[in-house]
């Protein structure tokens, strides 16, 4: 059986992987880098990008890291991500919806209405929106 | 005695109140459930964070950030997260106490105290105190980091310039749902705890350099700190709501019990009398 490390990807609003794996690629701020088991320890901050894990037994999945960090010891691998979004769960025809929405509530202004709570929701929205262009864009290339 | 009209209104405006308290018993509970998975949610980032955290403190840095040295105390810094609303039972009011014992032993030892507020309830009551730094309200059901960034930088910079010289924050901790308890932690600086595995010389490859990137995780880290608090607090206020209201509409139910009684004997006192009166009048004729 290949080696393997145990790689732990976390954003702040949840846990995103957690088990072992026998490679990790990520785009790192100076370059890509390939994480295989016993690396040295090393920190750096990631850049937007994919994450390619092959996790153990040789299956291979791909994560988008919104940037963050990275911290590797021999035996454990830390990706601390800004925002960490399942690359199939981008679904850009409901994040078009919610800032429609969120538009709609913020021109309606009732009485108890949460004014704040919409215009953070189109800005969660805007902000999906151009991630998922970003990966279009790089798609095409 | 009062009349039996006026007993009518006074158990229909309960029976009012009830309504309103048992629907927001609801909504607090259904609230608390999603609170709590948020809560959930955000843990591994918070211990992976400080897993990296203890790791960074051990390691042989040529940078020592002053994040992770203890200095001499002059003045210290206080994060006081609170609930935007109030009908909650204790639960600020039992963080609040905390805050202000605190606030009065480092008063007794002449150290100044800088509070940054997060929550409205805390901004009303400590605005009293008159040095509020920073403040953060209506953050609503669903904080974001985001929303927190200001208030965090304005600590980390005042810690930078040596205004303050150590950072406690305050908030409650979710024990379960009836069970909800403010705590007091010491954000800044980080102490290092021993490890066996790391005891060796050793250090990181910093990929750019090592000062900007230990800024970045240490402000990480504090900022996790705190939305960590920010949810969890969310977590009790709804818990302690939902507690509260149950008891509010368990006692307007009591009240409404005895109230219908004291109006029945009264309607039955006025039968009788009507009766004896009827009986008294028939007897005269």
């Amino acid at each position: 059986m290949a080696m393997s490390v145990h790689l732990d990807i976390v954003s702040a609003e949840k846990e995103i992987f957690s088990g072992l794996a026998e490679m990790v690629v990520v785009s790192g701020e100076e370059g890509d880098l390939g994480i295989a088991p016993g690396h040295a320890p090393l920190l750096t901050t990631i850049r937007p990008g994919q994450v390619y894990v092959t996790k153990q037994g040789g299956h291979e999945e791909a994560y988008y890291v919104d940037g963050g960090l990275l911290e590797v010891q021999p035996k454990v691998v830390t990706i601390l991500a800004e925002t960490v979004i399942r690359g199939a769960d981008l679904d850009e025809a409901a994040a078009l919806e919610a800032k429609h929405k969120a538009e709609i509530a913020l021109q309606s202004r009732e009485a108890d209405f949460d004014y704040t709570a919409a215009a953070a929701e189109l800005a969660r929205a805007l902000a999906q929106i151009q991630l998922i262009r970003k990966l279009r864009a790089k798609g095409k290339k | 005695m009062a009349s039996g009209k006026e007993i009518r209104t006074k158990i229909q405006s309960i029976k009012n109140t009830q309504k309103i308290t048992r629907a927001m018993e609801m909504v607090a509970a259904s609230k608390m459930r999603r609170a709590q998975d948020r809560m959930t949610a955000s843990r591994p980032y918070a211990s992976k964070m400080l897993n990296v955290i203890s790791h960074v403190a051990r390691s042989n840095s040529e940078y020592h950030h002053p994040y992770l040295s203890q200095r001499a105390v002059n003045r210290v810094g206080f994060i006081v997260i609170s609930s935007d609303r109030g009908l909650c039972g204790g639960l600020n009011s039992n963080l609040f106490k905390l805050v202000l014992q605190q606030l009065m032993h480092y008063k007794k030892e002449n150290i100044p105290v800088d509070l940054c507020v997060i929550g409205r309830k805390a901004e009303a009551f400590f605005k009293r105190f008159g040095h509020i730094t920073a403040s953060a309200t209506h953050l609503g059901d669903t904080p974001t980091i985001k929303d927190l960034i200001g208030v965090t930088s304005v600590m980390l910079e005042s810690y930078d310039k040596h205004e303050i010289d150590q950072l406690y924050i305050f908030h409650n901790v979710f024990v379960n749902t009836m069970t909800q308890k403010p705590q007091m932690e010491l954000l800044l600086p980080l102490h290092a705890e021993n490890d066996e595995d790391l005891k060796h010389h050793w250090d990181y490859i910093y990929e750019p350099d090592s000062k900007a990137l230990l800024n970045k995780l240490l402000e990480r880290y504090v900022e996790s700190q705190i939305y960590q608090g920010v949810v969890e607090n969310t977590a009790c206020e709804q818990a302690a709501r939902m507690v509260a209201m149950k008891n509010a509409s368990e006692n307007a139910g009591e009240l409404i019990g005895e109230f219908q009684l004291i109006y029945n004997k009264a309607r039955q006192a006025a039968i009788t009398q009507e009766i004896a009166e009827i009986v008294g009048g028939a007897a005269a004729v």
